[in-house]
């Protein structure tokens, strides 16, 4: 198992290379005129960006002035005790609320938990699990709205946020059946 | 539920800042957000052009419609309403493998263009369809095979087995990813949904 980070880097890194340039190259085998291709297609790149700036700028300052607030810490001091029973401490409640808000955050978070408990501890396994299976939805959810500016957005937030929260309790059972 | 959760986060933000005494905190995180929400639109730019001029050349050697046929079992469950050959299918097949691998940089503009592809299916502007909400289902219930952030983190902190949470977040990702996918089956036909997807008729338009 220990070659397994290098293994899945190279796997990552492969899929990459193979997009970039194996679709060029095969471009070119059909006799597509590939660079001026690519030229008309990245023109749109600007425009998309400036596109989305409305939206990123409506989530990052509710997420932000969230994380200011100090509401954080105030949600952790509230927790039952049979919380921590399972395994969920008051950080690891904070990583589940503060994931789907913000992945910088969240990934802070994940840090925070590795140095307090060590890397080897439960919760910094609990926590890594965690976030390898929740995304930062919000954050998803409004770029790729906001790149065909859809403002109604119906279900896609709360079908989103079930998944993270099945992520989230599904790391929970599994690490408490595989860690402990 | 956009707006309520927007609203409540606004709100309940100033709220708690009044609570733990965070008010000047909380200020200068406004105009700090706003600015870094520009610049991460505008950093982005460079790495979309990339992957829109390479979508362009997939699109014009017709490596799409070839991708499209592969993939089409799988995606003609997950949206069987988008017609077949229909290049949203590629777009967003090519996003799910860029998700899988963990390529962000990728992974959002192939994302941002299927919903490009997406909305050219869309009879009424600016509201999302079912196949853009299970499309945004599948996208933030997490794919990503192997979480290299968390790997890197565990190794950088000293973890003696690192890639011990392996198996276990794989474990976990299947079941967000199921629960995203059935929910999004669900809730696409709750009534209160579907009324969205209706025309407003003429005599019941209020002025």
């Amino acid at each position: 198992m220990q070659g397994l980070p290098e293994y899945s880097a190279i796997a990552s890194n492969v899929v990459f290379l193979g997009f970039l340039v194996g679709i060029p190259l095969y471009g070119f085998l059909k006799g597509v005129k590939v660079y001026e291709a690519f030229v008309e297609g990245a023109k749109e790149g600007f425009e998309v960006a400036v596109r989305i700036i409305p939206y990123l700028v409506a989530i990052l300052v509710v997420v932000g002035m969230f994380r200011a607030s100090g509401a954080i810490d105030l949600i952790e001091r509230g927790l039952p005790g049979f919380f921590s029973y399972l395994g969920l401490s008051p950080d690891i409640m904070s990583l589940i609320l503060i994931r789907p808000l913000s992945g910088a955050a969240s990934l802070g978070m994940l840090g925070e938990i590795i140095t307090r408990n060590g890397a080897d501890s439960y919760q910094a396994r609990l926590a890594s699990v965690i976030i390898g299976s929740t995304e930062t939805t919000l954050y998803v959810i409004a770029v790729y709205f906001g790149a065909v500016a859809v403002t109604k957005s119906r279900y896609a937030l709360h079908a989103g946020l079930l998944a993270d929260a099945a992520g989230a309790i599904a790391s929970i059972i599994i690490c408490l059946l595989i860690f402990r | 539920m956009l707006n309520i959760i927007w609203l409540f986060l606004l709100v309940g933000s100033v709220a708690m800042a009044l609570v733990t005494g965070h008010v000047k905190e909380v200020v200068v995180s406004v105009s700090e957000s706003a600015g870094s929400a520009f610049k991460l639109a505008l950093g982005f730019t460079g790495i979309m052009a990339l992957w829109l001029g390479i979508m362009k050349i997939a699109d014009d050697s017709g490596l799409i419609k070839r991708f499209t046929s592969l993939i089409a079992p799988v995606m003609r469950f997950l949206f069987p309403r988008i017609p077949e050959g229909h290049p949203a299918l590629a777009s967003m097949a090519m996003n799910m493998v860029a998700n899988m691998f963990g390529l962000n940089n990728a992974a959002t503009p192939l994302g941002i263009r299927a919903m490009g592809d997406l909305e050219t299916l869309n009879p009424k502007k600016g509201t999302a369809t079912d196949e853009m909400c299970m499309f945004l289902a599948i996208n933030t219930s997490s794919l990503q095979l192997v979480p290299a952030g968390a790997i890197a983190l565990l190794t950088a902190g000293g973890s003696s087995d690192p890639t011990a949470i392996v198996f276990p977040a794989l474990l976990a990702t299947i079941c967000s990813t199921v629960v995203g996918v059935a929910a999004a089956r669900l809730l696409s036909r709750l009534r209160r949904f579907r009324r969205d997807l209706e025309e407003v008729p003429e005599d019941a338009r209020t002025s």
